[in-house]
């Protein structure tokens, strides 16, 4: 695989160093590039320092009690559809359905020019060509899943050809799945394998990488993973596929954040982060602006940094814009609902 | 409050026991819940003379949001529901008024009705609110029509309700309220009341009563407050289907300007007197019509 070269001076580094299991003790170099060894993976991850998950939970609730209102949460609310990957993953997708949501992203509100596109629009890779077509000229991206979503239970053949399929069809963004099997089995390194590999076949296109922390049980494992998936090259990480409950949630994104503001510091390189999933009011989606504001920092208050995968979310989103334009409560009968 | 005495209406306590009475917290009645107003305020409710008789929530435009949100998730369930199913539990509901008797009786005389009086407004609304649940399974056989079509179809009109209905209940506290809340929900609608505000606590006491029959949470939500803070954002409001003005004795004209927004089916305020025969208006003025067109012989 081409990604994957052997160096030693990263593994050499990280072992004379006397703080073995500590990530502090390990170099910048070793978290970007080399290829890790299956032990030095495991030390360096099971030496992440624990979450407190009182603290956590405490932190995040804590967060969601501020009160944005009038122009702050005018602007928010922009903000906020501009952050939006549309999504829409269902066994019932067809064509149509999937250029109604393409028209609806790149207009969210038809009657009103002010509203901003959404950032893109995200479905399965057999639905990339028409989203392409459906989307030129407006800047809205394209995701896909790939990877055998949402389970990943496939051989890696399957989920690299479904990854460059989905690439050749024309598809921006690549929402791949992480092997929680072999996750929880303890077995890092071929999770790093498979971001890795998936990575080189995006060529161009942005990695996001998810990790179903609805099935990741701690925030322990949260940390671990998006360390795992930072190191393997991820553009982004994103919390869950949305078919399982729970799916993101405060606290599990407040870790994820808490991540790429240390991967930054350590090591220059930016990583994304994208809550999807059971996001559904304007509340929650400004309650994770705020999260992102004061745990990641502003650098990544926009929609190359932070991704919110939803589909009902952006009704809503429309309806509190416009009862502050009118000043009356608005309904769902007056938007469409794909 | 000094200790409660004879003279006290609302008072739980017999005088002279030295026990302290339990004194009730009148709040909302959202989602088949009964929640505190989200603004946290409350207002002093008196009797005829002046006396302090319970404090009462005043609900704010948040409420509002929050009731018609519930009216809006109870529709669907309860729309569907047989016109016989909705009957019975209409009927239901009119049992449990039975059996509150007493206490609505209390609260209309601490509003300043005489005791005569009082007794009979509760025998006419409980006979009022029975009448209109023996409307919910005849409703379509008046209103609905098989109508003759030139061309091989069966072509047959049938009521449908109209959604969520904002109702400004009038100020007589118990039949008014009755007769503006059963008319709406029987035939499939769900509604979202602003009590009168003068005279609250009856309508609290109807909300123990829905909720303990077996009326879906949601089918009916009563607030309290004051009609001019609450009736415009009610008008106004894009996800409500209709308007009942009852209880507006001036402005209603702002009100049915904003209720114009989505063209919502809207009645003004009437004579005032509800003892007098109801007639199927208030049913009907919040039904559409569905005709659907069915082949024959083919």
């Amino acid at each position: 695989m081409p990604n994957q070269v052997v160096t030693q001076t990263g593994f050499g580094c990280f072992v004379s160093e006397p703080r073995v299991g500590d990530a502090g003790g390990v170099s910048t170099e070793t978290l970007t590039g080399a290829r890790p060894s299956g032990a030095e993976l495991r030390a360096f991850l099971h030496g992440l320092p624990g979450v407190d998950q009182v603290g956590a939970d405490e932190r995040a609730a804590r967060l969601a009690t501020r009160s944005i209102k009038t122009s702050a949460k005018a602007q928010a609310i922009d903000m906020a559809i501009s952050m939006v990957d549309l999504t829409t993953l269902e066994g019932a997708d067809t064509p149509g359905k999937v250029r109604a949501l393409c028209a609806k992203g790149a207009r969210p509100d038809p009657s009103d020019p002010g509203v901003p596109r959404v950032a893109a629009i995200c479905v399965y890779p057999d639905l990339v060509g028409v989203a392409v077509e459906a989307l030129q000229g407006t800047g809205v991206g394209v995701a896909s899943v790939a990877t055998a979503f949402p389970s990943g239970r496939a051989p890696m053949e399957a989920k690299l050809a479904d990854t460059r399929a989905a690439v050749e069809a024309g598809a921006t963004e690549i929402d791949m799945v992480i092997d929680r099997g072999a996750f929880l089995a303890g077995d890092y390194l071929t999770v790093y394998e498979q971001i890795a590999a998936t990575k080189a076949a995006c060529g161009a296109a942005h990695l996001k990488v998810i990790f179903e922390t609805g099935e990741l049980a701690t925030y322990d494992n949260v940390r671990r993973a998006s360390w795992l998936a930072m190191r393997a090259g991820a553009d982004f990480i994103k919390t869950s596929t949305g078919k399982i409950s729970p799916a993101a949630t405060l606290p599990v994104t407040l870790v994820m954040l808490e991540a790429v503001r240390d991967f930054r510091d350590r090591t220059g390189r930016q990583v994304g982060v994208k809550p999807a999933g059971g996001i559904r009011t304007t509340k929650d989606a400004i309650k994770y602006l705020v999260l992102v504001n004061e745990t990641a920092g502003p650098d990544w208050l926009s929609p190359a940094w932070f991704r919110l995968g939803a589909s009902s979310v952006l009704n809503d989103l429309l309806m509190q814009r416009r009862k502050l334009a009118t000043g009356v409560y608005s309904g769902p009968d007056h938007f469409t609902k794909d | 409050m000094s200790e409660p005495t004879s003279t006290d209406p609302i008072s739980t306590a017999p005088p002279g026991t030295g026990r302290i009475g339990v004194r009730k917290t009148y709040k909302l009645f959202i989602g088949g819940a009964f929640p505190r107003s989200e603004s946290g305020r409350s207002y002093v409710v008196n009797d005829a003379k002046g006396r302090f008789v319970a404090n009462a929530s005043q609900a704010s435009r948040k409420d509002v949001r929050d009731a018609v949100g519930a009216a809006r998730k109870a529709f669907g369930a309860w729309s569907e529901r047989t016109p016989y199913n909705r009957g019975q539990i209409l009927y239901r509901v009119a049992e449990m008024l039975e059996g509150r008797r007493a206490q609505f009786v209390d609260e209309l005389r601490a509003a300043g009705q005489a005791k005569s009086a009082a007794s009979t407004e509760v025998d006419q609304a409980v006979d009022r609110w029975v009448w209109y649940a023996g409307w919910a399974d005849k409703l379509g056989a008046v209103v609905g029509s098989a109508n003759p079509v030139a061309g091989p179809f069966f072509n047959f009109s049938t009521p449908e309700p109209t959604g969520v209905v904002g109702v400004i209940a009038p100020d007589s506290p118990l039949l008014g309220l009755v007769s503006v809340v059963a008319p709406a929900i029987v035939s499939g609608n769900t509604c979202v009341v602003v009590a009168a505000e003068p005279a609250p606590l009856p309508a609290i006491t109807l909300a123990e009563v829905l909720a303990t029959s077996d009326l879906p949470g949601g089918v009916v939500n009563l607030l309290t407050g004051r009609r001019a803070e609450l009736a415009p954002w009610l008008a106004s409001h894009m996800d409500v289907d209709a308007l009942d003005l009852a209880g507006i004795v001036s402005g209603g004209a702002e009100l049915e300007e904003a209720a114009a927004g989505n063209l919502k089916r809207v009645i003004r305020p009437g004579s005032g007197d509800w003892s007098e025969e109801p007639g199927t208006a208030r049913m009907t003025a919040f039904l559409e019509t569905k005709t659907v067109w069915h082949p024959v012989g083919v």
